[in-house]
């Protein structure tokens, strides 16, 4: 069993005419918080959408090179997107809970559209989903209200339980807590380290300061180029590169 | 996927239903008329004889009668239409000028035959008594203003379609003045702190689109059917004689004779009617779409 | 001195020209206030038990009631509906989230097209596509009050879903979801009060439409007794009665009005009521 759960081999990537990312080489290992860096316009989140496939679904897309998730190529002809995203979880900048849906369809809808319709077996999950988030507690006697009801920091739970429920091997994130006040960012941070006990996390975020607390790995982003990698101790401590040490003190970005 | 390519084409099969129906539309009117097209050809529009007795029918007098009474009714529209629109825009206080938006836009919605009934029993016998006898004895002298005075009317049915596509021409007008950008309205407030100018600076900065608002009430004038059918007085003829006089549209005969068409004939007539109502209001609708279209585009751009 | 009096002109002409404008908004509101009222005060008269449960009575002949035209209104715009809803959802689906397509602006162009297109012309041509194969008839009449429910179902359905923010899609599609489900069990749902509104104001609308039926299916005034027979409609049959010179069904007219008109203004008020509570709460 390799180390790595993901491997990014050569991608560039774009929108039209437009090149956004070149040339990037990349191994996410398994069970780690990789936190993306990178100043605003560097292309992390088209490097986070390419991972589970999103990317391509914007008009005028495109993407070359190979993304390897345990041994698979999912850039593959013969590949299901579909498949693939249901083993990679993703959550947003901002919370988005289903529109005109309760907390607990939230958090169910994406077994039940999968084909689990056993009442036992979704409210077990359910509940597990918002007990790993802290949410259980809070919502438990509120699970037929809708999920828009909630605060922007118990949303964003509820988005994470939601990912949780179809049981991903990888998490996405996207900057999950630059719309969410400090104290809800504290919460979610603790849980993103949780859920790294036994799930591949890849976060991407602007924060120097929640790399620091968060990541194993850091993969440093500059106009569209991976300018460094590595463990964070090492990125954090001796950057090899100038550009890295510039935006870890916080000069550009 | 292969759930995904289902749901994809039979969207887009719903989807293009709207084209195919508009085509067979064309199509059907066309074949309906067919006969009508074979007997008269294109001397239709311009032969001036309806004699359903003898079987000869000719459009002219419909044409024109159509034409000047959507104009008129455009002619008596426009303005009030641009007045109230300026009075929700820039004179009344938020929340009253949103109930009475919801209040008029409402009135787009009235059924035309509720218009039609109003015009007959109301306004008609309204005008006949306290507007058209008057004007009669004081200016009875000029031709204009001779002949019979019934209350209904090509001038009463000009009128009638006039409220009917005020809504509508106020509603866009609306959304236009609203989206004037304000860099336009602080040129008009550095001019002196009066509302006169502001509003006729937004009037002309929204021209073009006011030009489309336009159009589309036009349109909805000419393909109006039943209230005009209800006000106008249904009477072939080339021109009226007098402002009051009766009339006749392309609309109006369809509905008033339609039902009464006992031969083929007669019945494809009515149909080609139709078609040539088509014809006008798709190249007013057309033209109309194209110029918001590029009003839009060209202001996104700015 | 010569400053004040230009200034002073100047406030004249000011006031001159709101003094205009709400002369036109005046000569606007009184006839439509009339409209109501008149609709109101002589349509209310003719409302008794039996104009809702007696028949149509016939030309000259006294009592009656309208409960024929409203079993055949409701029954044509329940026929329309079942073909205009579900083909309007369908297509307003496929022009938003497949709007990357560059045929959908065409289709768009045609169905706004379509939706100005005069209702007479819409029953002119149900007309000749079937009521001229299998008689007058109410499938003719509800087809051609379908196309025109269709252009409006399609254009509110495709803003409603465009206003659902993409990332819910996305969010959808990582959870492992198809985009057929995803469309319908999520995106759809979030847009669903703005396509009931859609739908309201599409009954709205050919619940009064008259021409059509009139070349459709023609006056009538029993009892429906099949898809390919006529069935009374309240819409036409106010142009009939106002028409004719009989007392009683100018009554029944006036009648059939003002059910018409405030079913009309529920059918536009309710949603725009509606939209105005989402606006509130999205701000
Ligand atoms: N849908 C799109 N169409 C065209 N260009 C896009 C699109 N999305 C992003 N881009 C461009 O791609 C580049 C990278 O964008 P991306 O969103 O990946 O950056 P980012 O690092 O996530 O930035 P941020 O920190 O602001 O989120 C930017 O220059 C952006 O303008
Ligand atoms: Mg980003």
């Amino acid at each position: 069993m390799s180390d790595y759960k993901i491997i990014v081999e050569n991608v560039s990537a774009g929108y039209n005419s437009n090149i956004v990312l070149r040339n990037i080489n990349l191994k996410i290992p398994q069970r780690k918080i990789t936190a993306i860096m990178g100043p605003s316009g560097s292309g992390k989140s088209t490097f986070l959408r390419i991972l589970n496939r999103l990317h391509e679904l914007t008009p005028g897309a495109w993407v070359k090179g190979r993304v390897i998730l345990d041994g698979i190529d999912i850039y593959d002809r013969k590949v299901n997107p579909t498949l693939i995203r249901k083993k990679i979880g993703m959550v947003f900048q901002k919370p988005n809970p289903f529109p005109m849906m309760s907390i607990y369809d939230n958090v169910a809808i994406g077994l039940k559209l999968n084909g689990i319709k056993d009442k036992k077996t979704l409210d077990e999950i359910v509940r597990r989903s918002l007990e790993i988030v802290g949410l259980w507690d809070e919502v438990k006697g509120d699970l037929h209200r809708p999920g828009t009801m909630l605060s922007g920091g118990q949303q964003q739970r509820l988005c994470i339980a939601r990912a949780l429920a179809v049981n991903p091997e990888v998490i996405l994130m996207d900057e999950p807590t630059s719309s969410l006040d400090p104290i809800s960012s504290m919460t979610i941070e603790s849980l993103v380290k949780k859920l790294a006990e036994d799930r591949t996390i890849v976060i991407v975020t602007h924060n120097v300061q929640q790399a620091i607390r968060l990541a194993d790995y850091v993969a440093f982003f500059y106009l569209g180029e991976l300018i460094e990698h590595g463990p964070a101790v090492e990125v954090f401590t001796n950057p090899k590169h100038e550009l890295t040490l510039k935006f870890v003190k916080g000069a550009i970005g | 996927m292969f759930g995904d390519k289902i749901f994809k084409y039979t969207t887009a099969f719903f989807a293009f239903f709207i084209v195919i129906s508009f085509l067979m539309l064309i199509y059907e009117l066309y074949k309906g008329s067919y006969l009508a097209i074979s007997k008269f050809g294109l001397s239709f529009i311009k032969n001036t004889v309806w004699d359903p007795v003898n079987g000869v029918f000719g459009a002219l007098p419909l044409i024109i009668g159509t034409i000047v009474v959507s104009l008129l009714s455009l002619l008596f529209s426009l303005p009030i239409s641009i007045g109230v629109a300026l009075v929700l825009v820039l004179y009344l206080p938020r929340k009253i000028s949103r109930g009475l938006a919801v209040l008029i836009e409402t009135m787009a919605g009235v059924p035309s035959v509720i218009y039609g009934l109003w015009g007959l029993y109301v306004l008609a016998p309204f005008l006949r008594e306290n507007v058209y006898s008057v004007l009669q004895s004081m200016f009875g002298f000029i031709p204009l203003f001779s002949g019979p005075n019934y209350g209904i009317g090509f001038l009463t049915g000009s009128m009638v379609l006039a409220l009917m596509i005020t809504p509508i021409i106020t509603a866009v007008t609306k959304d236009l003045l609203l989206a004037v950008p304000t860099s336009i309205k602080e040129a008009a407030v550095s001019l002196g702190p009066k509302k006169k100018e502001l509003a006729l600076i937004m009037i002309k900065y929204i021209k073009p689109g006011l030009f489309a608002a336009s159009l589309l009430g036009l349109g909805r004038a000419i393909g109006e059917t039943m209230a005009i059918s209800m006000v106008i007085g249904n009477k072939f003829k080339l021109f009226p004689s007098s402002l009051f006089d009766t009339w006749y549209t392309l609309s109006a005969i369809i509905a008033n004779e339609f039902l009464e068409a006992t031969y083929d004939l007669y019945i494809s007539s009515l149909v080609y009617i139709g078609l040539l109502l088509l014809a006008v209001t798709l190249a007013v609708i057309i033209i109309a779409r194209i110029i918001i279209w590029r009003f839009s585009k060209v202001r996104g751009e700015i | 001195m010569q400053l004040n009096k230009v200034l002073k002109k100047k406030i004249l002409i000011d006031k001159a020209f709101t003094i205009i404008l709400i002369c036109a908004m005046i000569i606007y509101l009184v006839p439509i206030i009339s409209i109501i009222y008149e609709t109101v005060s002589r349509g209310l008269p003719a409302l008794n038990l039996d104009f809702f449960t007696k028949p149509i009575p016939t030309a000259g002949e006294e009592g009656g009631g309208i409960a024929n035209a409203i079993q055949g209104t409701v029954i044509s715009i329940a026929l329309a509906s079942l073909i205009g809803i579900p083909v309007g959802i369908l297509s307003g689906i496929f022009l938003s989230e497949y709007r990357e397509l560059k045929i959908t602006s065409f289709i768009r162009f045609i169905n706004e097209v379509f939706h100005g297109i005069p209702s007479i012309i819409i029953g002119l041509f149900s007309f000749v596509l079937i009521s001229k194969r299998i008689g007058f008839s109410v499938l003719a009449a509800s087809f051609s009050l379908a196309l025109i429910m269709i252009p409006i179902v399609t254009i509110v359905t495709q803003e409603s879903l465009k206003m659902v923010p993409a990332t819910i899609r996305e969010a959808a599609f990582s959870l492992g979801i198809p985009k057929w489900k995803t469309t319908i069990f999520i995106v759809l749902r979030g847009a669903w009060q703005g396509i009931v509104t859609g739908i309201l104001l599409s009954i709205g609308r050919i619940i009064g439409e008259s021409a059509p039926i009139l070349v459709t299916m023609g006056f009538y005034r029993w009892w429906f007794s099949g898809l390919d027979r006529p069935v009374s409609n309240m819409a036409l049959n106010i142009f009939i009665f106002a028409m004719s010179p009989f007392q009683n069904w100018v009554r029944l007219a006036w009648g059939t009005a003002l059910v018409l008109l405030v079913l009309v203004l529920l059918l536009n008020i309710i949603p725009r009521l509606m939209m105005l509570r989402r606006e509130v709460r999205y701000e």
